[in-house]
């Protein structure tokens, strides 16, 4: 048989595509975006409710995909809720891969790290058109998402 | 009525020549192989006939005085006499090898449009295409600003042919679609659409991917001025494909790319172009994959096309019996009698890749996504589909295997 780690389709993988963590809208989002996987119609929307002291009080995800880009949306959500921006901004690929948990083809590595890239275009786009300051972060050196997105 | 029919093929007997379908996927379960609409499995005789010109005859073609390369030159222009007679064109010259479909219709695009056609001119496309058959004219249109239209399909996924009058007028310069579709596997009413090209003065290109290699095609009867396909799909090896072309059209076009084989001669400031079909083939061509098709052709000429034509219609009602009667599917498309062997469908609540994964899983190979189809699946109001197709070496327990692991990946998928 197939080893775990191949077995994509884990009980904790299931649980977050059939209970997820935040999945809605959050009314208080100061910060929101939204892009879609064209190759197999994926989309996730991301809303972050950050606060002055620049941590993400609310992150909620809302779209339409497979359980694999859902999943990880749900497990992004828990993971970054109530951290600072600065730590959702330095949450790599490779750490995004590994809490989900399984070992994934080069093909659903985009489908795990669709919610990652949305959640970082989040953090620049704030929703109230008088906030086109970057987000509340201390300072920090990396260049933003929509840089080079 | 039955006496018309061929005798039935025995597709267990026909795995045997396949080495591929004997094969176990990670899972352990053997190779349930349902993805033929984006590529096919080879058998024996192809690959043999291949590693028997590596091994005995291999030379570049039309290039050589050495004997090897008569060897490669007489083997490679054979396949284009099998090509030919396989679909019934007049003269193995109207037999142009390219890389596949895609880069046939490119070079019609490339060399017959930009050469024909102007601004204002139209092309008639249908919504059920390929993306092979619409980036090209999208492109042309950027170049020669010509207008594109497309016939629209019915919400029963059959063309809307009450529409074709008012789609066709004198500008309407080339009509070009699918004979079977590939993600719905309609299979089009070219007998209807040609005549009524011809009436506005249009040409017609068919792209005969999904059809050449599952039923008999005769481009003459059609009268179609071009038809492209590729040898990845009829048992053939890739980077092979055919643009066929009446003899008097490929004649008055210039050549597509430039290099050798495309000239007669070349001076430093001019070329005049080969004549056809070589005036195509500029470079290499693809020799040995050439030469496998050819093998190819052998071995669907012996199973025979009409028998291979009712194995899958066999395998396609199954297919539509079986998936249409699981809670929370929906099979997309036409019903069998309108299609060829390609079943799509969705599952309620289910991702079409989680479908796929699961179907996997089980050893099932299907295509899962919006296979090169973005404007269909937009117009059926889904975002990605699955898809199983079949061949002539599918078994009716395959299709039966298909239903039982979409039932399974349900249960899976739906704890609650």
């Amino acid at each position: 048989m197939a080893p775990d780690q191949d077995d994509i389709y884990q009980e904790h993988i299931l649980d977050h595509f059939e209970s997820p963590f935040h999945r809605g809208h959050c009314p208080q989002a100061t910060h929101a975006y939204e892009d879609d996987n064209p190759l197999c119609g994926d989309f996730v929307h991301i809303d972050l409710a950050i606060d002055d002291q620049g941590r993400i009080r609310e992150a909620w995800f809302d779209g339409d995909g497979c359980c694999i880009s859902l999943a990880s949306a749900s497990m992004l959500m828990q993971r970054i809720n109530g951290s600072t921006v600065a730590e959702a901004q330095n949450l790599t690929a490779e750490e995004m891969l590994a809490l989900l948990g399984v070992r994934l083809t080069p093909n659903r590595q985009k489908c795990c790290l669709l919610p990652w890239r949305v959640m970082k275009m989040a953090l620049f786009s704030p929703v109230t058109s008088s906030a086109a300051a970057p987000p509340p972060t201390n300072g920090s050196e990396h260049a933003g998402p929509a840089e080079h997105a | 009525m039955i006496a018309d029919a061929p005798p039935p093929l025995d597709p267990a007997a026909l795995r045997d020549d396949f080495p591929i379908l004997h094969a176990r996927t990670p899972s352990g379960a053997p190779l349930v192989y349902l993805d033929n609409a984006a590529t096919t499995q080879h058998p024996r005789q192809v690959i043999h006939a291949m590693v028997e010109v590596y091994e005995r005859h291999y030379a570049n073609v039309h290039r050589g005085i050495h004997w090897l390369s008569d060897q490669s030159t007489d083997l490679f222009e054979e396949a284009r006499r099998k090509v030919c007679r396989f679909i019934h064109a007049r003269d193995p010259e109207e037999i142009v090898f390219t890389r596949g479909t895609t880069e046939s219709i490119n070079l019609v695009a490339r060399s017959w449009g930009d050469a024909f056609l102007a601004p204002g001119d139209e092309v008639l496309l249908t919504e059920a295409e390929h993306h092979s058959n619409i980036v090209p004219w999208q492109q042309l249109a950027a170049r020669r600003g010509i207008v594109l239209r497309f016939l629209p399909l019915r919400d029963d996924g059959l063309l809307h042919l009450d529409a074709l009058p008012s789609l066709l007028s004198q500008r309407t310069r080339l009509v070009a679609l699918a004979a079977t579709t590939n993600v719905l596997g309609t299979t089009q009413p070219l007998r209807t659409i040609i005549p009524a090209a011809r009436a506005v003065g249009a040409r017609v290109l068919i792209d005969a991917a999904q059809s050449v290699p599952h039923t008999v095609t005769d481009v003459q009867a059609l009268d179609a001025d071009f038809l492209a396909f590729s040898g990845h799909k009829m048992l053939g090896p890739s980077g092979v494909g055919v643009l066929y072309g009446k003899r008097e059209i490929l004649e008055e076009m210039p050549p597509f790319m430039g290099g050798g084989s495309m000239i007669r001669r070349v001076r430093l400031e001019a070329f005049e172009p080969a004549d056809v079909p070589a005036r195509f083939e500029a470079g290499t061509p693809p020799i040995v994959p050439a030469i496998g098709l050819g093998a190819a052709i052998d071995y669907l000429e012996r199973v025979g096309l009409d028998a291979i034509a009712q194995h899958e219609r066999l395998l396609l009602q199954r297919a539509h019996a079986v998936l249409g009667a699981i809670p929370g599917v929906r099979v997309l498309g036409p019903a069998p009698e309108h299609k060829g062997g390609i079943v799509s469908f969705v599952v309620e609540r289910m991702h079409a890749h989680d479908v796929a994964h699961l179907l996997d899983r089980r050893g099932i190979a299907v295509r899962a996504g919006h296979h090169c189809a973005m404007p269909l699946h937009k117009r059926l109001g889904i975002t990605a589909s699955t898809r199983a197709s079949f061949y002539l070496y599918n078994t009716l327990e395959e299709v039966e295997q298909l239903g039982r692991a979409v039932e399974e990946a349900q249960r899976l998928l739906r704890r609650k």
